[in-house]
């Protein structure tokens, strides 16, 4: 198929529909709207279902029922949003049905603004409703990388029976692209052994509940999900680097950040210092791997992220305290340029750097005295 | 003697029962809403093709109950919940069963749009004027001046506001296609509510939009008395509150001979 002017946010939407995506329930918030929108024309269309919900909570609570009952189904939203939507997620996973969430991330907390961020990383990677578990998440930095891993989320959602989340910010979401669509997968309901459709004379009757009175029951739950989980974390770590081979320092940044970043390490390049760039695809499950075989050569680590070091933690610990790590964030809706990037890339460059040092206090008093 | 039982059989369980012993506190009145439930899916013959929702509370085993398929919702979602299944479902039964905590109050969001989209499903909601579940606090059907452990003076309705009337608010809006009360204190009112059930599960078999039951129930471990006590409260205390009648019976509703 030939490429296409999309913008991200339409294009995650026909992506999901190609994917096979049978019913949508969402509700507006910018800056993801526009994916609503697109679905609210589309999905009628082919003759599926779509639903404005009257909240978030409605819209995940029908995605959590669409979902038991085996259909391919997703929400979006944006952060403020995400945070209602964090009650059914938990259900979610406790249940063990698979749904996609898009979450095209704005500045916050709070109301916070419309502009792009990426300060909900915490939340979609380290959980965020409650109880123990872990959800997949994709960070796309294109919109051709938002498009496939769409249609990806689907696919890990069923192979794992986990929420797949999609995080991008408004950047990714907004930008329009040239990019290239999949081909239309015919909607197919695949027959689950748990889905709850009705017994239809064929069955015996299931129940889909995240109950567990007995301790004992719910720990075992907790460990067939933790059991998922470590296959997920096994197959599915998808990453991209640039300029690895030979790098003396390597920066890591996921989604826009590390598309920004990436501007700058080739301009970097161009001055003669040896820098790569390592961008997580899979935020969750993290790329620890690389990272700590990185940690065994390169003089050191720069986290850039658009929020105040959230994934810089996640590298920190595999690292393990044996190259020094420097971090620059921009925060509340502002996005790095790739020039701060370069300074940032000649400044370690130039170190010293010291292994002991604390990257987030350095970076807080750097932005402090600027400003 | 045992002999002729089969011919003189009066009384079963229904087909729509598993055969689980009720966790139900003695006298209360959710086994008897559960019977009817059952009574009337066997009756339009949909067990096997019904799916049922149970809400946070003490009906929250009521999947125990039922031989069908069955989900657990978050409190007050279940109409969230039976929304996406019966929307891409269309030609399945689906039903939650919900509380007064559940339905009037976290769940209002959820049951009032649920019923303004004229989604075809099921609610029976039982209002027994407490949360039983946690252990008998105020809800928001709970009456003026009644004793509970969140209203130890009894409900303030300087402070705490006033009972909510769930069916009259929801029959107001266009998207419903029969909303009822009955209550469960006696057995000519059972007999009643079994027939609003039935006609609330017609309505949706036949596509007419939004349809609850909500029916008047005893807690007498929260309440603090008897069986017998209980229903008499309801008699002459919830009844007055909260009065019995057809709030919309919709045209199409009407017409249905059973």
């Amino acid at each position: 198929m030939t490429r296409e002017l999309w913008k991200g946010n339409e294009a995650i939407a026909e992506a999901a529909v190609r994917a096979g995506l049978e019913a949508y329930f969402g509700y507006p918030i910018t800056p993801q709207t526009e994916i609503l929108e697109y679905l609210s024309k589309r999905m009628p269309e082919l003759g599926r279902t779509f639903v404005q919900a009257e909240s978030e909570l409605g819209a995940i609570n029908m995605v959590y029922g669409a979902a038991c009952a085996g259909v391919r189904v997703m929400s979006t939203s944006s952060s403020p949003g995400v945070s209602l939507m964090m009650e059914g997620l938990s259900y979610i996973a406790g249940t063990e049905v698979p749904a996609v969430l898009v979450n095209v991330m704005r500045g916050g907390p709070g109301l916070g603004n419309i502009a792009p961020s990426q300060g909900d990383y915490n939340q979609a990677v380290h959980g965020g409703g409650h109880g123990d578990y872990q959800p997949i998440v994709l960070a796309p930095a294109s919109v051709q990388e938002a498009i496939d891993l769409t249609v990806l989320s689907f696919d890990l959602a069923e192979q794992y029976r986990t929420i797949c989340m999609v995080i991008l910010d408004g950047c990714v979401g907004q930008m329009m692209e040239p990019a290239r669509m999949p081909e239309m997968r015919p909607v197919q309901r695949a027959n689950w052994v748990w889905a709850t459709d009705g017994r239809m004379g064929k069955r015996e009757r299931r129940i889909l509940t995240s109950i567990y009175l007995d301790p004992v029951e719910e720990e075992k739950t907790n460990l067939r999900l933790l059991s998922r989980w470590k296959a997920i974390r096994q197959n599915e770590v998808r990453y991209k680097e640039y300029f690895l081979d030979d790098a003396e320092f390597v920066i890591v940044g996921f989604g826009t950040a590390g598309r920004v970043a990436l501007s700058a390490v080739r301009t970097a390049r161009e001055q003669g210092i040896r820098v790569g760039l390592l961008r997580p695809v899979t935020v969750s499950p993290f790329p620890v791997e690389v990272i700590d075989q990185l940690a065994e050569r390169v003089s050191g680590f720069l986290v850039t992220e658009m929020n105040s070091g959230q994934m810089l933690e996640d590298v920190r610990l595999a690292v393990k305290g044996r190259a020094p790590i420097e971090f620059y964030g921009r925060m509340g809706g502002v996005v790095p340029l790739p020039d701060e990037i370069l300074q940032e890339i000649q400044r370690v460059a130039a170190g010293p750097l010291s292994i002991g040092a604390d990257p987030r206090a350095d970076w807080f008093e750097r932005m402090t005295a600027q400003n | 003697m045992v002999t002729s039982t089969i011919n003189n059989l009066v009384f079963q369980r229904p087909t729509g029962f598993t055969e689980t012993p009720t966790h139900y506190c003695p006298g209360c009145t959710h086994g008897v809403a559960h019977r009817l439930v059952a009574e009337v899916l066997e009756e339009m013959n949909v067990i096997d093709r019904t799916i049922g929702v149970a809400p946070v509370g003490c009906a929250v085993f009521a999947y125990n109950y039922f031989d069908t398929d069955f989900v657990e919702a978050p409190h007050g979602r279940a109409p969230a919940m039976a929304t996406g299944i019966k929307r891409v479902l269309p030609d399945r039964i689906v039903f939650t069963y919900q509380g007064d905590g559940d339905l009037a109050s976290i769940g209002m969001g959820e049951i009032v749009h649920a019923a303004a989209r004229g989604e075809n499903l099921t609610v029976i909601f039982i209002n027994n004027a407490n949360y039983g579940m946690t252990g008998g606090q105020m809800a928001p059907t709970t009456l003026p001046g009644m004793k509970t452990t969140s209203s130890p003076n009894g409900r303030d309705v300087e402070t705490q506001g006033f009972p909510i009337r769930m069916a009259e608010m929801l029959a107001t809006l266009d998207g419903v296609g029969y909303v009822v009360r009955r209550s469960l204190h006696d057995p000519k009112n059972i007999r009643l509510a079994k027939k609003a059930i039935r006609l609330a599960f017609e309505t949706q078999a036949r596509g007419l939009g939004f349809s609850m039951v909500e029916l008047l129930s005893t807690c007498p471990t929260n309440w603090g008395m008897t069986p017998v006590e209980s229903l008499k409260f309801v008699e002459e205390h919830m009844v007055p509150a909260f009065p019995l009648g057809d709030y919309k019976v919709g045209a199409g509703v009407g017409q249905i001979k059973l």
